[in-house]
């Protein structure tokens, strides 16, 4: 049971997708200006790999080898298909707002990555925990960028205001950096400064 | 079987595609109902609120139920009955040879290359008498194509309302065309001088309230030159010579009934 837990939950501390492995940073740049994107963008994500992870899983004996990258793809590229499809008829402003960001999972290197070094070799049960773990510790980080960017950006968190800006008669002057993609390079690199300092076994070792 | 034998490798293949495109087919057959009311009603709820008579809250059908869409053919300055005002889309048209032109470079301010010959245009009518006539605009602002809708008072010279439902400039500089305030503030501009002559303009800066031209003067968006002019070239585009003037003009003289 106890290695459960850990697929479960090792990836949103311990082996963090974005903090540790440093990966699907492009839709952590693109898609974090606001909290709301933020918040479907992480289902999304989320259902696509726990969803690649079961079904890669459950045809590993079956795929031959040297066709496998192409078989993981096409599974990930038609639930991302899917999900697009669903995202434009029961959320169409949010799904106007992450537009080719949707479509742009199938090429999150999570997704791949989970199936081709998890789900291949492991049973469909893991797999899906592995998932759903792996979305978790991508999502984490998403909230965090999408927090802080919505936050001092447009002084509102979910549309919310929390800080009324001067353009709207208050007085926080937005930092209009922060509504660009760079800020949340810079978020994300103070996050795995944090996150490394609270585990340093984390910290890479110099050459 | 081996694994990876030819045989092996070409059924799994096809077995694959086969299951993976009836997934993605009937996710797009299903839900292409619910997708394409959700694009009109999108596209129903910015004409809406660029003739400020969106409400939330209240439903989109019956709000739009006021307005009469119809098809500007753009060479002739009149009405044409060519197309379905419900279904044309003149941003498909725009793409289609048979239905478009090729802007000459000199007079394409906008910056859009090629345009659609037929417009749709929106009437706010009550009782049969024209109170807005909406118009859609378009054109290239720094790093995208925008895409809005001017609305003009019955006099078809005094802006009710302007606002953009499509456009990819910077958040928080360009992208404060979206910001209700700078959007207000368009009302009760004018577009055309006492000569009928084009004179609506986005100033740099804030306009200066006691120029007695400032009817004339949108603000600029501060930080965001290129966006601020790119509104102002593809207002004088649409609202010039090329654009809808000769159609407007028309309108005024004659009314709605030729």
């Amino acid at each position: 049971m106890s290695k459960a837990k850990d697929v479960l939950l090792d990836p949103i501390f311990n082996k963090n997708p974005i903090g540790l492995q440093i990966l699907g940073i492009c839709s952590a740049l693109a898609v974090t200006s606001k909290l709301e994107t933020v918040l479907v963008m992480c289902l999304a994500v989320t259902f696509v790999l726990a969803g690649s992870n079961v079904s890669v899983s459950l045809i590993r004996r079956q795929v031959p080898d040297s066709i496998r990258i192409i078989v993981e793809i096409t599974i990930i590229a038609t639930l991302v298909i899917i999900v697009d499809q669903f995202l434009k008829a029961y959320a169409f402003g949010v799904s106007k707002q992450l537009s080719v960001f949707v479509g742009l999972i199938i090429t999150n290197c999570i997704v791949l990555g989970r199936a081709e070094a998890f789900a291949m070799k492991n049973s469909p049960g893991m797999s899906l925990l592995d998932g759903i773990g792996n979305g978790l510790g991508y999502s984490i980080v998403l909230l965090l960028v999408g927090f802080f960017r919505e936050l001092f950006g447009a002084g509102k968190l979910l549309g919310f205001t929390i800080l009324p800006s001067i353009n709207d008669g208050g007085w926080y002057l937005p930092n209009g950096l922060m509504l660009l993609p760079p800020s949340a390079f810079f978020i994300i690199g103070l996050l795995i400064w944090a996150l490394r300092s609270w585990k340093t076994e984390q910290v890479e070792e110099e050459n | 079987m081996s694994r990876d034998s030819t045989k092996k490798v070409l059924s799994v293949a096809l077995l694959l595609c086969l299951v993976c495109s009836v997934l993605v087919s009937s996710a797009a057959v299903l839900l292409s109902e619910r997708q394409e009311r959700n694009k009109i009603e999108e596209k129903r709820k910015n004409i809406l609120q660029a003739a400020g008579l969106y409400k939330q809250g209240e439903p989109i059908a019956d709000l739009y139920a006021q307005i009469a869409p119809r098809i500007v053919d753009l060479q002739s300055g009149w009405f044409s009955d060519r197309f379905d005002p419900v279904t044309f889309d003149s941003r498909a048209a725009a793409k289609d040879p048979t239905l478009n032109q090729e802007i000459p470079a000199p007079l394409d301010l906008a910056d859009i290359k090629r345009r659609s010959l037929y417009k749709e245009v929106y009437l706010v009518l009550e009782s049969g008498q024209l109170q807005q006539l909406i118009l859609p605009v378009h054109g290239k602002g720094l790093w995208s194509t925008m895409y809005g809708f001017i609305s003009l008072a019955d006099d078809l010279t005094t802006v009710r309302g302007f606002s953009f439902y499509e456009h990819g400039e910077t958040p928080g500089l360009g992208g404060e065309i979206d910001n209700p305030n700078w959007k207000n503030q368009w009302q009760g501009k004018r577009i055309y001088g006492e000569n009928g002559e084009l004179r609506i303009e986005v100033a740099k800066g804030t306009v200066d309230k006691n120029d007695p031209n400032a009817v004339y003067k949108a603000d600029g968006l501060a930080g965001s030159t290129l966006t601020a002019r790119g509104v102002d070239n593809l207002l004088k585009y649409w609202l010039g010579e090329d654009g809808y003037q000769p159609f407007l003009e028309r309108l005024q003289q004659q009314g709605l009934e030729p």
